[in-house]
């Protein structure tokens, strides 16, 4: 018996939905707006966290050290350095490797060519480029290197210049910048999944009030709770696997689409400095389809049915 | 079978809608409530089904108190009463066999129950060719005589009918009466309310008189109560 009311139901729900044409299309309108908030919040998330991520693999400081050095000397700095809890990653850079990258940029500038020949010797120190863990870290490990002061057997200071202070400002900034944005994200998102909440609630109100004499009909004849309730609640939960498919197929035109979009605007050369944000979206949508698909389906079946639910209990005295 | 005893309607305005009526109706009995426009027929209908309450007294079907019964046993009271009016209360997005249909599997019949009884029934009412129709696509006669089905098709042990005639020419207004007449020869209890004298007329049997709210004449009783 309870097969059967549940088949019962889910065809009137079924039939309701393809009848009551008007409204479920603007339920559906409403829910697949809502679910590309929840989208947007998505992309959003995934484009800054690359951004983020490629501004902080950029941000880095660099320790030039003096050119009487001994490279034994360097490399026993760079494993101190390395030691330092803070420290993601450091590269050791000679001076024959600074010469040759240099070459290799300008070698189509003849005048600049030109001067490093006149100099004669390689005038490029070696350097030590320190990544760290977190942007916020820099400071402690600019201060660690001062405090040390390391030195060569001759006392001569091995550390010529640190660059931190010329970095300093964009690696504040973005110390502050990027919790700022990780919050502002996450009650931009609260928000808009409120907001959802509540239009699409009142839209399935609006669906039972047009329905009104239709349910005292149901009354009239001695329709349960579940007979009259339960058909609403299996048309909310339609709306939200339509809705669902509809943001599903619109996510993906804006990842791929935008990809192009972008390279147009920006033009070849910015596009190719850029190259990581053009994909990301793309490659996000690849990678997680699994994860978005259960997160906009879920969302949308929540929200058709979980509304439809209370708002039936809510406004129908059966 | 059913008793409304001294039962009173004032509604918020201060219009009084029934005023200590008392009668009684026994099993298989055919009553015509007979009363110009307000004079209470229809508040007498809905109270017998909770869609009303009284200000004072009380409505029994059978031993129970109508009002005093939870949901639950309200809806089961419900199955046990078809209801027919005046403005054919059909649900207008289902076919005529949906809305019959729909009276079945809510009192909990079998697929099979409801795919036999259903053209069993709109037969009797002479709308087997309508059964694929929507409510729009009927006449008022046709609409009325499928809300009869819908009222019959789970025999009930009461039918109800409020002005069941109202919107009908004299043809489907015998019509109705003589469908009405069959199912109460069937065993069904038939309480019919009109303000029509020809249907008075055809219906015969007992007729209640209502006035301003009050019985004012009963043929049981032989007498004009006032």
């Amino acid at each position: 018996m309870i097969l059967t009311t549940i088949k019962r139901i889910t065809r009137t729900g079924f039939v309701n939905f393809w009848r009551n044409g008007f409204l479920s299309f603007a339920s559906i309108v409403v829910i697949t707006l809502s679910l590309c908030a929840f989208g947007l919040i998505i992309f959003t998330g995934a484009f800054g966290r690359a951004l983020i991520a490629d501004v902080k693999d950029k941000v880095d400081i660099n320790v030039y050290i003096s050119l009487s050095a001994q490279e034994s000397d360097i490399l026993a700095l760079q494993k101190d350095i390395e030691a330092l809890p803070e420290v993601a990653k450091t590269t050791y850079i000679s001076r024959d490797q600074a010469l040759t990258a240099f070459k290799t940029k300008w070698q189509n500038n003849s005048l600049i060519m030109q001067g490093l020949t006149e100099i004669g010797d390689n005038p490029f120190p070696a350097s030590i480029n320190i990544k760290a863990k977190d942007p916020g870290q820099y400071g402690n490990i600019a201060t660690f290197l001062n405090d040390k002061g390391p030195a060569d057997a001759s006392g001569t200071p091995l550390i010529s210049k640190i660059n931190y202070e010329q970095n300093k400002l964009i690696i504040d900034r973005l110390s502050r910048i990027i919790p700022l944005a990780e919050k502002s994200g996450l009650i931009i998102a609260i928000l808009l999944v409120a907001v959802a909440i509540i239009v699409v609630f009142n839209t399935i109100r609006l669906v039972i009030f047009t329905a009104k004499d239709e349910i005292s009909v149901m009354k009239l004849v001695g329709a349960s709770n579940i007979y009259v309730r339960g058909p609403l609640v299996v048309s909310g939960i339609m709306y939200g696997i339509v809705a669902a498919v509809i943001t599903l197929v619109v996510m993906a035109s804006f990842a791929y689409w935008s990809d192009t979009v972008l390279l147009r605007f920006a033009g070849v050369q910015v596009a190719a400095d850029f190259e990581l944000i053009v994909n990301v979206l793309s490659t996000y949508f690849n990678q997680n389809f699994g994860q978005i698909f259960g997160i906009i389906m879920g969302a949308g079946v929540l929200l058709g049915g979980v509304s439809s639910y209370i708002a039936a209990r809510r406004y129908l005295k059966v | 079978m059913i008793y409304y005893d001294k039962v009173s309607k004032v509604y918020p305005d201060k219009t009084v809608a029934l005023d200590e009526v008392s009668f009684g109706v026994e099993p298989k009995e055919f009553v015509t409530i007979v009363g110009a426009s307000g004079a209470g027929k229809t508040t007498l209908m809905r109270m017998l089904i909770g869609e009303e309450w009284p200000s004072a007294g009380a409505v029994f079907l059978e031993s129970f108190n109508v009002h005093r019964l939870g949901k639950r046993d309200m809806t089961k009271l419900r199955r046990r009463i078809g209801t027919v009016f005046q403005d054919y209360r059909l649900i207008p997005n289902k076919t005529i066999y949906e809305n019959i249909a729909f009276a079945m599997e809510a009192s909990g019949k079998t697929d099979g129950e409801v795919a036999s009884d259903v053209p069993r029934v709109l037969e009797l009412v002479n709308l087997g060719h309508k059964i694929w129709n929507f409510p729009s696509e009927l006449s008022g006669g046709e609409r009325q005589r499928a809300a009869i089905a819908r009222a019959i098709v789970t025999q009930p042990d009461i039918v109800i009918a409020d002005e069941p005639t109202g919107n009908l020419d004299p043809a489907n207004t015998y019509e109705i009466v003589r469908i009405l007449q069959k199912i109460n020869e069937l065993g069904t209890t038939v309480l019919l309310t009109t303000h029509n004298k020809g249907v008075v007329d055809t219906v015969g049997g007992r007729i209640i008189t209502m006035d301003k709210g009050k019985v004012i004449k009963d043929d049981r009783e032989g007498k004009y109560i006032l």
